[in-house]
């Protein structure tokens, strides 16, 4: 059978910041498709990972491939490589000085030099997916959290990316807001985007994963189905943090 | 009452504002000009200096501070002298009164404007550089498009109180003779003997001024009021 060519493939990621080792070679291999999602106990580096996917944080060594592009070689075009990763943040960063609608057409015209118009029904429809699009004028200080998020959501998918990086996207957001997000993430899923989420939510990865990763102290300790990794975790640190967190 | 008709005469004087009007006229377009040209300049020279510095390229930066410690260490009266005067000596050739005090208006103002901006891009969370960053934006584009119009709302009344005290310093070209409003006041008191000019030169820069100094409260209210 023909290898299928992974959408994330980072290999052998370290990262340091001054003396601080926050990754020590961590491998990950996400497939088309493919829900990943990564546990584990802050600083335990699954946000840095996570962001050296994008570059956003950039591996002190390691090889990032993008659909099986190396994007960490010299010469590349990250900005190019950027438009076909999306990425959600903990804490939205939409850009406050523009509307919903200004906030997901922006990369579309400047990025993809889309003109206005095509732009901005472009960005209808990403709100529309995200059942936002009576919002498209207002401006985030007029959303709710849960709002904001989706819109962050609509901002990322409007670049039509081949995989969705999810930086903790409900871990801002008041209890009663959470299942909205997740919502629009389920259906993201659905539709067959391959996405990539750290994230505390234990029912949703249960729910919707496909593999869930469980890092601590910059290594993968334990990857598996969620069935085998929540049921039934091998390693005692996976135990002790499955533990904490359902203790509470 | 002796007194205030030598107040009158001296200070007041209706005959005298009508004859040198045209002279003060001639001046405040001067002004004008000289403030229509140096407060962009200095404004967007600074928010070029501001964006470089925020790429933090280290070697670059420290010079970038050199140039702006500099440039706000040296009083614009000691600057502009210094312009006049010596790029002439450098150049070995004349230089126009009003390039010269638009170079050094500009050396000084882009090192105020430049420090303004660069504490407006300072306020911006850096999650908003990363969110524009992930969507494949480049760092210029980011700036132009999400961090400076943040940036420059957020120092608002910083902006407007630095055009206030530029506008204000440009009276100092009269020292270098560059016909401008204060020169020419001062040119037109030589002919008549009395201050009225000077009295009505002091008007002209209140009436000038007087609605930016209230622009300016008013941006200070709605910052302290949305924060």
């Amino acid at each position: 059978m023909a290898r299928v060519e992974p959408v994330v493939e980072a290999l052998a990621i370290h990262k340091s910041f001054g003396d601080l080792e926050v990754l020590k070679g961590v491998n990950l291999t996400v497939a088309p498709q493919e829900l990943v999602f990564i546990i584990g106990p802050s600083g335990s580096g699954k946000s840095t990972l996570l962001r050296c996917c994008n570059l956003l944080e950039e591996p002190s060594s390691g090889v990032v491939k993008i659909t099986g592009e190396d994007i960490t070689a010299a010469g590349v075009d990250i900005n190019q490589v950027r438009q076909r990763i999306g990425m959600v943040f903990q804490s939205f960063n939409l850009y406050p000085h523009m509307s919903a609608l200004g906030n997901v057409s922006l990369a579309l015209r400047k990025v993809k030099k889309q003109p206005r118009a095509q732009a901005e029904a472009k960005a209808q429809e990403a709100l529309e997916r995200v059942g936002l699009a009576h919002k498209a004028d207002a401006y985030p200080t007029e959303l709710s959290g849960g709002q904001q998020q989706r819109v962050a959501i609509a901002r990322a998918i409007a670049m039509e990316p081949d995989v969705m990086l999810f930086d903790e996207p409900t871990s801002a957001l008041d209890p009663e807001l959470v299942g909205s997000v997740l919502e629009v993430m389920r259906e993201l899923r659905k539709s067959g985007m391959t996405m990539v989420v750290v994230s505390h939510e234990m029912r949703f990865a249960r729910d919707a994963a496909d593999r869930v990763l469980f890092m601590d102290a910059g290594m993968v300790v334990e990857e598996g189905p969620p069935d085998e990794v929540f049921g039934a975790p091998k390693h005692e640190r996976t135990k002790a943090f499955l533990a904490s967190v359902n203790g509470h | 009452m002796v007194e205030w008709e030598v107040i009158r005469f001296s200070f007041f004087n209706l005959e005298t504002l009508q004859e040198i009007w045209p002279m003060l006229w001639r001046g405040w377009l001067m002004t004008v000009q000289l403030c229509v040209a140096v407060v962009p300049l200095g404004f967007f020279a600074g928010t070029i200096l501001a964006t470089i510095y925020s790429l933090r390229i280290k070697s670059v930066n420290a010079a970038l501070i050199v140039y702006v410690d500099f440039f706000r260490s040296v009083p614009p009266l000691v600057l502009l002298i210094y312009v006049t005067y010596g790029i002439p000596l450098l150049l070995g050739a004349d230089i126009d009164a009003f390039v010269a005090v638009l170079f050094a208006f500009t050396l000084n103002s882009s090192s105020y404007f430049g420090e303004i901006v660069r504490a407006g891009i300072e306020s911006i969370p850096k999650g908003q550089m990363e969110a524009a960053r992930s969507t494949g934006l480049t760092t210029l584009q980011a700036m132009r498009y999400v961090i400076l119009p943040q940036a420059l709302k957020n120092v608002a009344p910083d902006l407007t109180s630095n055009t206030i005290e530029l506008i204000k310093a440009t009276s100092i070209a009269s020292v270098v003779a560059l016909p401008e409003l204060l020169r020419m006041g001062r040119v037109a008191q030589g002919l008549v003997y009395n201050a009225t000019p000077l009295i009505a030169v002091a008007v002209i820069y209140l009436i000038m001024l007087w609605p930016m100094v209230r622009l300016l409260s008013r941006l200070e209210r709605r910052m302290m009021s949305s924060r």
